[in-house]
């Protein structure tokens, strides 16, 4: 980071205030004022949350046609490398994020399944396009909602939905995943007490 | 194997691949499962390959993983509905099922497409064939490793589908074509955005080419790999670039024209060996002469309508609703019963990206088809990856799948 002229000016100021308060001349208010604006406090839990929204890796995994503008999103006019999730992996051992692009059929539904359970905790799962959230224009015997099966974080909406409209669900993921209570996928849907432990 | 290269012969010098299975006690076959969720099989398609070391000797492809029911959901529709639904059988050529469907329905019902209507729709179809080509090439290129391809064309299929949702609103799965015509003229500005790129594109293939044909890696594992002879293929009912780069110039445009397809000065790009390089260099060349193509419907795009005047079939313009109690009831109709086709049925073949497309409509005299079964090249092509990889490299197997380019969606429906 670029330090400017004032910016090491002040840092000198305080580094004088600190020995200055040593000395025992700081008391009081003073003390507290100074240290609202040197202490920044924040959770172990918060700056957890916040690296890992800014390290998710998505799962190399299409469906159908929005695979296609799944793969857009890494194309050179969007980009989302901007963004840091460029680093698609194909096991899902390594993978944060399952993006569900396209339409699930009932064959493909316990594959799936079996995809998200290998993936490793903190996971999170965007369902692309209407086919995946509700069946879409077909909404026939061969198709299944993913809701019926998964634990899905975001929806993206269009059939298929623009690359923006992905990039667009991907970052709100981020939001959820940093500034939102962490309210993980058992308690959302009822399985608490449904973890595996090593071991036991 | 009829030919083998420099390539092959050093690889099988250090290689165990001569012993057949059974034959010692330290030998057996292998069976390794790839799929549904494998990068290299673009899609969810699944192998179950018989490995003898590295060599495969037998594939089983497992289809069926984005089974969508969509012939089904066609019987359940009336006819103008189906278009949206059957357009997202094989997603990367959407234009052209939506031609064979429309071609289809528009044969029973007898009905004469306009010639501006037919341009644009050849326009269209030579754009998709350029994006499908794209995504292929991109995507082929990528599983043999060549990653700055996926680049180069995803920015040209950007254009591609930036000129669709000038024309009609979407990037993909667009609804362009209606029975008896397109849904709307083409916007002011599109021909000259059509022109731009068609300019740029002939320059981008080159670089493509410059890229890849002096590329050792990819030579080598393209030539000579998993030949299949013009016979075999033919006795397999492949069609398309496959077929073509076994030195068959079968082409439906040429050989059975659709939508003034015989007003165009266009060459068949056709191979002489059938192995992959081949199958690559075909439909490389055919960038080229979709090209051409759409440079030859923006010259001679005829002025007129753009969709048939029979208001039984086609929606009446807006402004009309306003003034004529007619046009309103024959809206009022379409939108909600839709059109009757007389009795009949009708197999309607198309040249996709990929090969014969043809769609088969049964008409009960109904505004809802009886049946609607689309004879899908990706399906058809698939059966020969498993002769073209047998006795080849479990390396080759992955170039070959790139190669047939099978779009499940297509294959599975």
């Amino acid at each position: 980071m670029e330090v400017t002229r004032q910016e090491a000016g002040e840092f000198r100021s305080r580094q004088l205030m600190a020995r200055d308060m040593l000395r025992g001349t700081l008391e009081g208010d003073d003390l507290d004022r100074y240290v609202e604006q040197a202490v920044m406090t924040t959770t172990l839990d918060r700056a957890v949350a916040w690296a890992q929204g800014n390290s998710i890796y998505p799962l190399t995994f299409g469906l159908a046609c929005c695979a296609i503008e799944m793969m857009s999103i890494v194309a050179a006019r969007l980009d989302i490398a901007r963004f840091g999730f460029e680093a698609f992996r194909a096991s899902p051992r390594q993978a944060d994020m399952i993006i569900l692009s396209g339409r699930v059929s009932m064959k493909m539904a316990p594959v799936v399944r079996r995809i998200y359970d290998q993936m490793l905790e903190p996971k999170f799962a965007i369902s692309m396009g209407a086919c995946c959230s509700s069946m879409g224009v077909f909404n026939n015997y061969a198709l299944i909602p993913s809701d019926k099966f998964l634990p899905i974080d975001v929806h993206v909406p269009g059939c298929p939905p623009r690359p923006e409209a992905l990039a667009h669900g991907i970052l709100k993921l981020r939001d959820k995943v940093q500034f939102h209570e962490r309210d993980g996928w058992r308690e959302r849907y009822g399985a608490v007490g449904t973890e595996e432990t090593v071991g036991a | 194997m009829s030919a083998v290269s420099d390539y092959r012969r050093r690889e099988e010098s250090v290689t165990m691949s001569s012993e057949s299975a059974g034959m010692g006690e330290t030998h057996e076959l292998l069976t390794l499962n790839i799929g549904p969720h494998h990068p290299a099989t673009h899609g969810v398609l699944r192998l179950i390959a018989t490995l003898e070391g590295e060599v495969v000797r037998d594939i089983k492809p497992i289809i069926g993983y984005v089974h969508t029911g969509i012939e089904k959901t066609a019987e359940q529709k009336p006819y103008w509905k189906v278009i949206p639904v059957v357009e997202r059988m094989d997603y990367l050529s959407y234009y052209f099922n939506a031609m064979a469907y429309c071609g289809a329905v528009e044969t029973l019902l007898g009905i004469e497409v306009p010639p501006r209507a037919q341009y644009l729709r050849v326009l269209h179809l030579e754009l998709n064939r350029i994006m499908s080509h794209l995504v292929w090439l991109g995507t082929s290129a990528l599983d043999l490793g060549a990653m700055s391809m996926f680049w180069y064309c995803f920015r040209e299929r950007e254009t591609i589908l930036d000129l669709f949702e000038m024309s009609s609103g979407q990037r993909m799965h667009t609804r362009y074509f209606q029975v008896g015509g397109v849904i709307e003229d083409i916007p002011v500005g599109f021909a000259q955005k059509v022109r731009q790129f068609i300019d740029a594109m002939p320059s981008r293939a080159d670089q493509y080419a410059d890229l890849l044909e002096k590329n050792e890696i990819l030579l080598s594992r393209l030539r000579d790999t998993c030949v299949l002879d013009e016979q075999t293929l033919l006795g397999l009912g492949v069609t398309g670039p496959l077929l073509r780069a076994a030195g068959n110039p079968w082409d439906l445009r040429k050989a059975a024209p659709y939508s003034s397809y015989d007003h165009f000065d266009f060459k068949i790009p056709v191979g002489t060996v059938g192995d992959n390089y081949d199958r690559f260099r075909v439909r490389h060349a055919e960038l080229y002469e979709s090209t051409k193509i759409i440079g030859q419907a923006l010259d001679g795009l005829p002025e007129g309508p753009h969709i048939v005047a029979d208001r039984k079939v086609a929606l009446p313009p807006r402004h009309e609703l306003a003034t004529s109690m007619e046009a309103l009831i024959h809206h009022f109709k379409l939108v909600t019963e839709g059109f009757r086709v007389p009795e009949g049925e009708c197999y309607y073949p198309i040249e996709c990206p990929r090969g014969e497309l043809g769609c088969f409509v049964r008409s009960d005299g109904s505004a809802k088809p009886a049946r609607v079964h689309m004879r899908d090249p990706s399906f058809i092509n698939l059966q020969a990856a498993a002769p073209m990889v047998k006795d080849a490299y479990i390396a080759d197997l992955i170039a070959t799948l790139a190669m047939v380019d099978p779009v499940l969606g297509g294959v599975d429906r």
